[in-house]
Formats: C-alpha cells, structure tokens, sequence
C-alpha cells in the first residue's frame, strides 16, 4: 500500500501519514473539485444552447481558478448575531464528512488510504456527519430561509440513507465483505464480472440477479443524488424558493468549503456506486500492462479506469440537474418512505433467496 | 399533551430570486404550511398616472411601455386605440395589420418569458434558456422594425412610426417555421414532465367563480375554464378577421385552473398567436403606416374606457380628456395588478414551495403592478 511505501522512504510514522491524509485532498480532491465545477458549468452551457465559460485560458479551462482566488480575496462577513462558533465550525465539518470518506475509498490496488475492514460502514457514517454540518450552518445562520434549508436537509438526508444502506447491505450480503479494496478485488477481470451483471461467479445464481442488480443500483442512485442534494433533490438549496438554503450566509472561504464538500460528495457516492456495482478500479477490458508485461502500468490503468467510471456518474448526476425540475418536500419523502424504501426492501430479500440458491 | 407550536412570519422579497421583480410577499407560515399571504408592492411606483396629466397625449406612449415592459407592444396598443377612439379617426388597413402582428409577436415573447420563468422557478433551469434564445428572436424583429428591443414607441395615434423593414416578412416566416418544433421540444422537456406535473397540477386550484368574483382576466380566467377572450368577444382592430381559437384549461393533468392549466393555456396561446400572424402575413394590404397620423392631437372634451386583450388579461385605458393637448386624467386597469390579489386565496394550506409555483403561474410584472 501507499502507506508502507512512504513509510519505507522516510521512516517516520508521522511524515507517512500526514503525507497519505494530505494526498487524496492535493492529488484528487482539490483539482477534481475544480474540473468539476467547470465541467458542470460547460455541460450546463452546451445542454442550454450556450458556450459556458470561455474567456480565461483557452475554452475557459482557468475559469474555476479565477473563482478560487477571487473567494480567497472576499471579505468573510459573520453577521451580528450569528452564532459564531457553530457558524465557523460548520463549513469545516461539512467538509470533514465528505473529504474522510477519500480515506478509504481505493483508487487503484495501490493507491488506498487506509484499507479497514468495515470500508462501507465507515463510509456511511463519516458522510453522516456533512448533516451535523448542514444543521449547523442553518441555525447558526440565524436566517429564517438557512433554517428551513437545514431543516429540510435534515429530513431528506436521513430518510434517503435508508434505501442506500438496504442496497448497500444486499451487496455486502451476496459478497460476505464490507471492505471497498475486496469488492473490488472481486470484481476482477472483465466487465461481466461485475456486481451489475451478478458478480463473478458464472451459474444460475449471475443470471437470476441481473435484473435485481439492476434494480438495486436505480434504487442507489436516486438515494445517492438526494444524499448530496442534486437535483431533482436540490431542495435544501432550492434557489427559486430559499435563496440558497443553509449557505446563505456564507461568503468568501466558507462558501467555498461548502462548495467544495459539495463537489467532492459528487464524486464519492459516484465512487461509492463504482465500487459496488461497477467493478471499482478494475479495467472492464483486461490491461494492457498484463498484455505488455509491464507490471507498474496495471495501477496507473486502474487510477484511470476508476476515476473514468466515477467521472461518467458525475456527468450523470450534472445531467440529471440540467433536465429535471425538483421535487417539493412532501413528494420528496413520499419517493423514499413509499417506493424505495419497499422496493429496497423487497430487492433485499430477493437477492437474500438467490444467495442461497 | 399538546407541544406549544409558533407561526413564524417570513419575508419573501423584495430581493428575492423567485418574485419576478421586486414584489415583498409576508408569509405567515405554520411550519412549512402557510396560513396567510399578504403582497406588498409599491417598490416600483412611478406615479404614471400622474404623470400622464402634465404630457401630451403621443409623449404618454413611451411611458406606456415601461408599465409591462415584457409586453410593451401591447401596452402602446391598447393606449393608442383608446385615443383614437376619442379622437375619432380611422387608421389605413396596412397599420392595423401590422400592429397585430407587432402584438401577436409580443405575446409570443412575453408567454415564452412566463413559461421560462416558471420553468426556473419550479427548479428546471435550461428550459428557461430556451425560451429565451427563441424570445430573441422576436426581439430582433422588433430591432430591425423599429431600433428597440424592449420599449418601442413604435405604434403611434393614428399610424406607425417605421413602416416595416423590407427583410421582416420573410424573417416572420423563417422564425414562425423554426419556433414550431421548438415548441415541441418544450413540451416534451417542460410540459409534460413527470415532476412538473407533480409540482404543478393540483395547486392553487382557482374555481371560476372565485376568478371572476376576483376579475381575474387573460390565460388566468380561461385556464379556470372560461372562453373569454376580448381579441372575439369584444373584438378590436382587425382580430375579427383572423380564425384563431381560445385556449381553455381543461384539467387534463389534475382540476381545473390549477397552476399547471395556467400554465399549459399560455403554451397553447402561443400556437394561436402563431396561427394570427401567419394569416396576418399572407393577408397584409399595401399602403402608408404615417399617413393618418394626426399633426395636432386636441381630443374634444370626453371620457373614454377601452380595453385590449394583454399577455396577463385585460389591460384597461381610462381617459378623461378636457380637450387640452394633455389629458385630464390617465386610469390605468393593470392586469396583473388585478391578477395579484388571488394570492392569499390561492396560496392558504400550501406549502412555501407552491407560493412560488402560485406566483409563477399568475405572471406578474411589477413594471404593471406598481406602475
């Protein structure tokens, strides 16, 4: 792992460590949060008839960096009556949720931050913590629109944890692990190995839970999106109707770590999703340094593959923002308590009977 | 036992994305659920009426535009009619034809700004860019008629200020030809969306009685089912010439004159608009657009009321004239000031969502409201 490489260059505990805590947030999260956001605005401005952002650097590929300093310049207002140690606190915790989740998630067979045993477990509780910081902010806030956003978040967050964790468990049912580097061991070789055409096995079994796959991983998505509040499940954020909900109030820096968290909460539930379903880091073509017997080539093959694959459900998710309207609160609970949650259910048992088959 | 519950008193607006302007709108909410809706307007008061009484009559007709600037057209239509009705003059053929062409383009614009709008407003963004993009369209066939996009001048007492640009005919054409699949594909991204339907249908129902006892006018009283149209009913210019049909809302997606009827009328009246020009363009006489146009405008002592057929409903013109070259009063009946009163109506048991998909779908321009 990554971890015993650095620690065999430096021989210190603290260097390696600080160094792979610091390497998801430098090597992934910082310029992917800073693709993303121009990609989004350039997928936003082609599907609108319009070119996006086009004046800094070429196609406005330094767009984003030109937003970055100018946050860093503003002033950072608090309000009178702010409550200013949650308000300080909440931007930095939100942020803390989504970037721990980076620590175990496997980017290639080499490049993991820490490979724990209770991967997926670990993941749906640190991400449990981008909802402290929500609430936070909205009542810290001190603004009746920051509150009503944080309320609602609240609501969503919680009730669309459930269908995920009903599907997460189906998976970790069917493969007796919780560990993300093992699901994606598993998945090994070629495309059909993976968990969404049954897993790797090849009898009946694979067959018979295709269609429940399937399934399972609709069921997910649409969780997964209303757990970072996209559309059509952006209503904490709803800017037509509370401006924009909990982060309102925020300028400057801490806008920035909200919009950041945002950003790198997109790409873990797509990373979440291409783990369990896609295969994770593993090329759905075999890899053309096993063809070329170059050894060292397979982890960069696997970085791509997995940062390809999670990239394409970003793209899904931006696309989805720029076609669908949203959802009102009641019709919002009445998807998740009334369909998916059943459906999640049922799709548990199903897959349970399978299994046993 | 029973928890002690507070409602609390939210303030939409006036700087607010959702409000269409600068509407102040002060929500009493019980959770989420609102109890009582009272709109503040005034932020946009520009005391045109008063105005009015220290200009000549042709010096009112900029001013006319700036009431509803989406559809100011219209507005200097139907302020040049009443005038003419007081004055008594005949205008050619040729200017009568072209004004409802210039209005029936206007209406396109203005209904593609509504619909775009509410599209936004209910959380769908691109179709708003959309309608926008086939908007400018029309913007650009004002700009080659008469050198405005949004406040014209253009139809003057008794005639026009530009005949038409020699191109404008066949640009009418290209437009009408590419705007029709254009709004198909609206309808099949907006219009017939699962969630739309969802967000939209069954909210704020208006029943017809309500909107009438309300005077409710325009897409409001026919999506609450009532063919009332002043364009046939109290007929002006020359729309009597034209075959066109009134749209009603007929609650195909939940009841009628709810939010989605209101909005599926304005669609529909697009498609009519588009029906009006194109026989207006086929059946176009020839002549000159300033040859009636009076050199001194003196109205003989007198009142007027005359009414023409708006975007948002019925747009009104009060004038009282003391045969000066400047008129003794100016009353306008401003649509969608009259239309913004249903909203503690429409609004009671909703949630804060629906206010914006209410307001949406009653489409109001404080430029009008305030005036």
């Amino acid at each position: 792992m990554i971890y015993d490489f650095f620690y065999n260059l430096t021989g210190s505990v603290i260097i390696s460590g600080t160094v792979v805590a610091l390497l998801p947030l430098f090597a992934f999260i910082l310029p992917f949060a800073l693709f993303a956001v121009l990609l989004e605005r350039k997928v936003a401005g082609h599907m609108q008839d319009r070119l996006g952002p086009m004046r800094v650097g070429y196609h406005g590929i330094l767009q984003t960096v030109a937003d970055i300093i100018k946050l860093i310049q503003k002033e950072d207002i608090i309000a009178k009556d702010n409550d200013k140690l949650f308000f300080n606190i909440a931007p930095v915790l939100t942020f803390a949720g989504s970037y721990a989740a980076f620590a175990v998630i496997p980017f290639s067979s080499i490049f993991l931050g820490a490979d724990i045993d209770l991967g997926i477990f670990y993941v749906i509780a640190v991400t449990g913590l981008v909802v402290a910081g929500i609430l936070m902010a909205g009542w810290a806030s001190n603004n009746k629109y920051s509150l009503l956003g944080a309320m609602r978040s609240a609501a969503q967050i919680v009730s669309y944890e459930i269908p995920t964790i009903l599907i997460v468990l189906s998976i970790v049912m069917l493969t007796g692990t919780m560990s993300l580097y093992d699901l994606s061991e598993n998945q090994t070789a070629y495309f059909w190995n993976w968990n969404i055409f049954g897993g790797p096995n090849l009898d009946i079994q694979k067959f018979l839970l295709i269609p429940f796959m399937l399934i399972g991983f609709i069921i997910i998505y649409i969780s997964t999106l209303a757990e970072v509040n996209r559309t059509p499940f952006d209503i904490p954020e709803a800017e037509s109707e509370l401006v924009s909900g909990y982060h309102t109030e925020y300028s400057g820096m801490k806008f920035a770590m909200f919009f950041l968290a945002e950003y790198a909460n997109m790409f873990a539930v797509s990373a979440i999703l291409v783990i369990l379903f896609f295969g994770g880091y593993q090329s759905p073509l075999g890899y053309l340094g096993n063809t070329l017997n170059i050894p060292w080539l397979i982890p960069i093959e696997q970085f791509f593959w997995f940062i390809f694959k999670g990239i394409f459900f970003v793209f899904v998710q931006m696309w989805l923002r720029w076609t669908l309207p949203r959802l009102r609160v009641d019709q919002l609970m009445t998807a998740s308590w009334k369909y998916l949650i059943p459906i999640a259910f049922v799709n548990l048992l199903i897959i349970g009977v399978i299994s046993l088959i | 036992m029973s928890v002690r519950t507070e409602e609390m008193v939210l303030n939409m607006g006036p700087q607010h994305p959702s409000t269409h302007g600068v509407l102040r709108l002060e929500l009493t909410l019980d959770g989420e659920i609102i109890t009582k809706v009272v709109p503040h307007i005034g932020y946009l008061h520009r005391c045109f009426e008063k105005h009015c009484e220290v200009m000549t009559y042709p010096q009112i007709i900029p001013y006319t535009d700036r009431m509803d600037y989406l559809a100011a057209m219209g507005n200097e239509f139907g302020y040049v009619i009443a005038v003419e009705k007081l004055l008594g003059i005949q205008v050619p053929e040729r200017v009568e034809y072209i004004r409802v062409i210039m209005a029936e383009l206007q209406r396109i614009a203005s209904h593609l700004v509504a619909i775009g709008t509410y599209g936004a407003d209910i959380g769908a963004f691109t179709p708003f860019l959309y309608c926008f993009r086939d908007r400018e369209r029309i913007l650009n066939l004002f700009e080659i008629t008469c050198g405005a996009r949004l406040l014209y001048n253009y139809i003057w007492i008794g005639g026009l200020s530009h005949d038409l640009h020699p191109d404008f005919i066949r640009l009418t054409k290209e437009f009408i030809r590419e705007f029709k699949p254009n709004l198909k594909e609206l309808n099949n991204l907006l219009t017939f969306n699962k969630i739309f339907i969802d967000r939209t249908a069954n909210v704020g129902i208006l029943p017809l009685e309500t909107a009438i006892n309300f005077g409710i006018t325009g897409p409001m009283l026919r999506a609450s089912g009532l063919k009332w149209d002043l364009r046939k009913d109290d007929t002006y210019s020359v729309y009597n010439k034209f075959d066109f049909n009134i749209p009603v809302g007929d609650g195909r997606m939940g009841t009628v004159g709810d939010s989605w009827d209101r909005y599926f009328v304005r669609v529909l009246e697009m498609e009519e608009s588009l029906k009006i020009i194109e026989q207006a363009i086929e059946q176009i006489p020839d002549g000159d657009v300033t040859a009636a146009i009076p050199k001194r405008i003196k109205p003989p002592v007198g009142h007027i009321y005359s009414r023409v057929e708006n975007p948002r409903g019925e747009l009104g013109y009060f004038i009282i004239s003391d045969g000066s070259t400047s008129p003794f009063r100016v009353k306008v009946r401003a649509p969608s000031f009259v239309n913004l009163q249903i909203m503690d109506e429409l609004c009671r048991g909703h949630l804060v969502a629906d206010v914006i998909a209410i307001l949406g779908s009653v489409d109001i321009v404080l430029g009008e409201v305030d005036r």
